[in-house]
């Protein structure tokens, strides 16, 4: 370093100027100074920036909100539902939903019920029920109900809530059985909800071996993976999927069919991410950075895994996300019409297969409520979805 | 043309080949035969000559031959327009399925025709009038029709038309219609009924074109040359039917490719909520009874529909778009 400042070396000539050098250490980016603001922006990672751009978008956040709720229920199913699922109640068929009150003859108790009372119409031999308004049963919180067991792990009996002493408490009804409709409602979530979930994430692997093998390899491993595609993907999916569910031995456990209808679910959605998959692949090895890595000794899995998938993950998340809410509704579907799942395993969809006759939903509409966390849980995601493939390129 | 026609035509016949035999194996699969449920329900009767009669019905069928022979059999008997027996009640699966298939194709070539006209008319009025009260209208029907399953709509419909309106909207035609021959009075009963499930199958393909036309059109309304023959003083109609329509309309072509097995899945399971009389309700119980012959012609009718429908979108992608055209000759 040359020590030249101003002060410590006189002038040699009066006629020249002094040779200057200011001491201030020198910095580089002067000229383009940030403020916080933008510093935090440009130096956020790619993950953060989709966050940020995700959380604009109302609908997708009010919907993720949504959809983790209704996911921990899931947890905690036994703990919300008033009932076991396979309570019967063979004095309440068929009965009515029971509304929660608040005020009984101007003076205020608290939530409570009216009891049911049971006539039979006598030409019709209908069940009637009607609510006895003389005498209010106050619900209990935080109490001890029906007995389970927690994940089919540990026995307890405490419950969200519970029905009246020597009560009932069916907040939409129940079924031919009398089983409380809430209860297996929220039972069926934990089926309905995770079979899209599990589907996904099954096809979501297939789509990344084929595709990848498919787009990295190219050739006739690429011909081969593009003919299959075309092939399921042209031909009509609910008629394959009702003969391959119904293929499913009838002696197989309900939870080796629930097994298997992911399967089956998943074999027939994975070519529409497999050709994202590939056709980004097929771009992306024509890189520099591909074959750098690749004349540097990288194996291929390691080139796709490491280099190449990193680069559209966002995508092929958000688009795996568009298509969660097509499993759930071909699980439904099947269940609906009775080749799906199989009781005591209960979705959406079995609890929906109660309501194929019409002439007896016209007298018990409630049979067909499941209809409505179906369609909540279906707009979620799409809501979800359509935030996530938005967010998905932050920097365009 | 004709070499771009042949071409598909022969591709059409090794898919067909390869989906017939995989779906007859896949139903196929499961233990036991249709005729092992006949069976167990004659020896809970306590009928002594049940394994017998079991043995005759089995004969009958030609269940004892390996699955290969069953298949070439039945393959060798399609060309004859011969599909075998059924298994439910011994009649030949010919006679079961002629007059559902017809009123199948009926069906789903109304619905194709009306997701067109449909979503052709409001898709070019809200490219046209965007941002307007008429476009929001449009996004929100589309909206629902992406979002609402339809079979779970025709639930909800068929439930509200019995409790509201107290009618029933199952079937394709008036009861004293059933079983009679065509007549003019027949098809109009055939329409009236058709209109329901028809708007139901419809919905969710209808809400994707309308999004789709929307925003192709969009897209070709601004570039440079509109407004060039805007400025010139082309009549507005003109300036939209010459040029943009005609660039925007091709996707809205192909896409009946896409559009067809969404429409057949949709007829399928709207079919079985409404009890239709088409091939929907009687595929159903055709797998769940094992009924091999019946379901596999079943499937094999909705592959060879859908592989139909997929050509024909391909010849009018073909004739509508003179690069396709060309692209295809100048392979050979």
């Amino acid at each position: 370093m040359t020590d030249t400042t101003p002060s410590g070396t006189p002038p040699e000539s009066p006629r020249r100027a002094p040779h200057f050098v200011s001491q201030e250490p020198w910095d580089p980016y002067v000229a383009d100074k940030l403020t916080a603001e933008q510093e935090r922006y440009y130096m956020a990672g790619q993950w953060k920036l989709m966050w940020w751009r995700f959380r604009r978008h109302k609908p997708a956040v009010v919907s993720m909100v949504f959809l983790l709720l209704m996911y921990f229920s899931t947890l905690i199913s036994e703990f919300i539902a008033p009932y076991d699922l396979h309570t019967r109640h063979s004095r309440y068929i068929f009965a009515a939903p029971q509304s929660v009150h608040l005020f009984h003859e101007g003076t205020f108790l608290g939530p409570f019920v009216y009891g049911l009372k049971m006539e039979r119409d006598p030409a019709t031999l209908q069940r009637i029920y009607s609510a006895d308004t003389t005498k209010p049963q106050p619900l209990r919180f935080f109490c001890l109900g029906d007995s389970y067991e927690f994940w089919g792990l540990i026995e307890g009996r405490f419950h969200f809530v519970c029905p009246p002493e020597d009560g009932t408490i069916f907040l939409l009804g129940t079924d031919r059985l009398g089983r409380d409709m809430f209860s297996r409602i929220v039972y069926a979530a934990r089926i309905s909800l995770t079979i899209g979930v599990i589907g996904i994430a099954l096809s979501f692997t297939l789509a990344l071996i084929l595709g990848g093998l498919a787009g990295y390899y190219g050739g006739w491993i690429d011909s081969i993976v593009q003919r299959l595609t075309e092939i399921i993907k042209s031909f009509p999916h609910l008629p394959l999927w009702l003969a391959l569910s119904a293929a499913l031995p009838v002696t197989w456990s309900p939870l080796l069919v629930y097994f298997g209808i992911t399967i089956i679910l998943a074999l027939l959605d994975w070519p529409g991410l497999g050709r994202a998959v590939r056709s980004k692949l097929l771009s992306l090895r024509e890189e520099d950075y591909a074959a750098a890595a690749q004349m540097m000794g990288a194996k291929p899995a390691r080139i796709i895994g490491r280099h190449l998938l990193p680069g559209f993950m966002s995508h092929l998340i958000a688009s795996a996300t568009l298509s969660i809410p097509s499993m759930i509704l071909a699980e439904t579907a099947l269940s609906f019409l009775g080749l799906g799942l199989r009781p005591p395993i209960t979705s959406w969809g079995v609890l929906l297969n109660e309501a194929t006759d019409i002439n007896v939903v016209a007298v018990n509409w409630w049979l067909m409520l499941p209809v409505v966390p179906v369609i909540l849980v279906i707009l979620a995601y799409q809501f979800m979805g359509d935030g996530m493939r938005d967010a998905a390129d932050p920097y365009a | 043309m004709l070499h771009f026609i042949a071409r598909r035509v022969l591709l059409m016949i090794p898919t067909l080949f390869v989906i017939s035999a995989l779906v007859y194996f896949i139903i196929d699969l499961p233990p036991g035969d249709c005729v092992t449920s006949q069976i167990e329900e004659l020896l809970a009767r306590g009928d002594p000559d049940a394994h017998q009669r079991a043995e005759e019905l089995r004969e009958l069928y030609g269940l004892n031959l390996p699955l290969w022979h069953r298949y070439l059999d039945w393959v060798a008997g399609i060309f004859r327009w011969d599909f075998g027996l059924s298994c439910q009640d011994t009649v030949p699966v010919a006679d079961l399925i002629s007059e559902r298939m017809l009123l199948t194709i009926v069906m789903e070539t109304c619905t194709i025709a009306f997701i067109w006209i449909v979503s052709f008319v409001i898709g070019v009025y809200a490219a046209t009038h965007q941002y307007r009260w008429g476009d929001y209208v449009a996004s929100f029907i589309g909206f629902i029709g992406l979002s609402i399953p339809n079979f779970l709509l025709a639930l909800v419909l068929l439930y509200v038309g019995k409790v509201y309106f107290g009618l029933s909207i199952g079937g394709l035609m008036d009861p004293e219609y059933i079983d009679k021959p065509l007549s003019w009075g027949k098809v109009v009963s055939v329409m009236e009924h058709l209109i329901i499930p028809v708007v139901v199958i419809g919905m969710s393909g209808t809400a994707g074109m309308i999004r789709r036309l929307r925003a192709n059109l969009l897209d070709e309304l601004q570039k440079q040359y509109v407004v060039t023959g805007r400025a010139k003083g082309l009549p507005p109609m003109r300036l939209l039917v010459k040029y943009p329509l005609r660039h925007a309309i091709n996707p809205f072509v192909a896409d009946i490719g896409g559009l067809l097995p969404d429409v057949i899945s949709g007829s399928v399971i709207v079919s079985v909520v409404l009890s239709l009389p088409t091939t929907g309700p009687m595929l159903l119980s055709a797998l769940k009874t094992q009924d091999v012959n019946l379901a596999a012609t079943f499937l094999l009718f909705v592959a060879v529909l859908t592989v139909i429908g997929m050509l024909i979108s391909d010849l009018a992608l073909a004739a509508l778009d003179p690069r396709i055209r060309f692209g295809a000759s100048a392979e050979k």
